[in-house]
């Protein structure tokens, strides 16, 4: 059944795809399979539509959010034109707090949207927007931060969705990889998955930025989410943008899946460890996530020229 | 035994400005007390007292994090490349 009420009905049970042609061995006695979830075809294109509704419905059941309220949230970009959907179709206002240094895409879609940007400095990166954030939900006590970094709604989605939708069509699954930001898609299917399939890997794989990024003036700035826990991984991974942008484009032209960067740092970390079991004359099913398409990059210059100027353009930006 | 290891801007005034140093040592905690030595004041900030990684320290050893290889008893080979990063928000 492919008829939905609303838009927002549509989300989730995304398709799972094989990589016949990146998988080490996709046929044969023991294969080493490659497997994308393709979240970008939620409905407004990214996995964060999983954790925006169910923050929303969340804070609605607890009598946070009631009609005509403004939600506040810091976002790179993605959650928050999920956010902004879903506010808009419920009722709410919607403030974006949003580093400077993110593509003009994500901007555009979210004016469109009717939602507020206000802009953190680049230094700093999403730590800053965060900071920013804090301090403007306390200035204006009457807004509602939904805090995608710390609530157990954005885990919980995963938990609920993404973990049942990969074991139904992989019940084979070894092993799970995604992006860590929020943490909260490796914290919520992670935990789902260890619980039925005890021996499962759960691999986190996390963006390594330029300088910029990492401008603290002290480290007792830096930032863990309130949602983090060590013990559901196996293994995490820091992916450069070059190694990122590689993967992307191996992904367009081997398997024809146009995806956004923090795709192909899910991807180099997936490859990572499906390579190590095929050296060691294993089997697996190795599910990873596809975050987002690539058309909100494109004017970052991550699918034009050579790899080496592509990554160079990338010093500096968010692209995850 | 020479093992590149990369430093992040922040704690940079511990290396003369140096983006990255060499160092050696067969595990990450033998590593890190040899950096100590060239570079007094360094492992004060990457270590707690209680003798682990400070919570806003990452290590990675050839891009994987320390943390799930054996933390400071990961052991190291010629040729290995570390990174140190302060923890710092990601997310979209």
């Amino acid at each position: 059944m492919a008829r939905y009420e609303s838009l927002i009905d549509a989300l989730g049970d995304t398709p799972l795809v094989g990589l016949p042609h990146l998988s080490p061995r996709w046929e044969g006695e023991r294969p080493v399979r490659l497997w994308a979830k393709l979240e970008d075809r939620n409905p407004t294109g990214s996995i964060k539509d999983r954790a925006a509704l169910a923050m929303i419905l969340a804070a609605e059941a607890d009598g946070r959010l009631t009609p005509g309220c403004t939600i506040l949230e810091p976002t790179s970009g993605n959650t928050g034109i999920s956010l902004a959907m879903v506010a808009k179709l419920r009722g709410y206002g919607l403030v974006c707090v949003m580093p400077e240094n993110t593509s003009i895409e994500r901007r555009q879609l979210l004016e469109m949207f009717g939602a507020r940007i206000i802009s953190s400095p680049a230094a700093g990166g999403s730590n800053q927007a965060v900071a920013t954030a804090k301090q403007l939900a306390e200035q204006y006590p009457d807004w509602v931060m939904l805090y995608q970094y710390g609530n157990p709604a954005n885990a919980q989605a995963h938990y609920e969705g993404t973990g049942p939708e990969l074991l139904r069509d992989l019940p084979t699954i070894t092993h799970f990889v995604a992006g860590l930001g929020t943490t909260g898609t490796l914290m919520g299917t992670g935990r789902y998955l260890r619980e039925k399939v005890p021996d499962i890997a759960i691999i986190a794989a996390e963006p390594r930025y330029g300088e910029l990024v990492y401008g603290l003036r002290n480290i007792d700035e830096g930032f863990v989410p309130e949602l983090y826990d060590n013990s559901v991984l196996t293994s995490r991974f820091s992916v450069t943008s070059y190694d990122a942008l590689r993967r992307t484009r191996d992904l367009i032209e081997q398997e024809g899946i146009f995806a956004g960067i923090s795709t192909g740092a899910i991807l180099h970390a997936a490859l990572s460890v499906a390579e190590r079991v095929d050296a060691a004359g294993g089997q697996a099913d190795v599910a990873f996530v596809v975050a987002d398409g690539g058309w909100k990059y494109l004017s970052t210059g991550a699918y034009a020229g050579s790899l080496q100027q592509a990554a160079e353009r990338l010093e500096g930006q968010l692209w995850a | 035994m020479a093992i590149e290891v990369k430093i992040p801007t922040i704690l940079r005034t511990y290396t003369g400005g140096a983006k990255s140093v060499d160092g050696s040592g067969s595990t990450l905690s033998a590593l890190i007390d040899n950096l100590d030595g060239a570079h007094p004041g360094l492992k004060g900030r990457l270590i707690t007292d209680e003798g682990s990684l400070h919570r806003f320290v990452n290590v990675y050893v050839n891009d994987e994090d320390v943390r799930f290889t054996g933390s400071l008893d990961t052991t190291l080979n010629d040729g290995d490349s570390v990174t140190i990063l302060p923890a710092v928000a990601g997310g979209q």
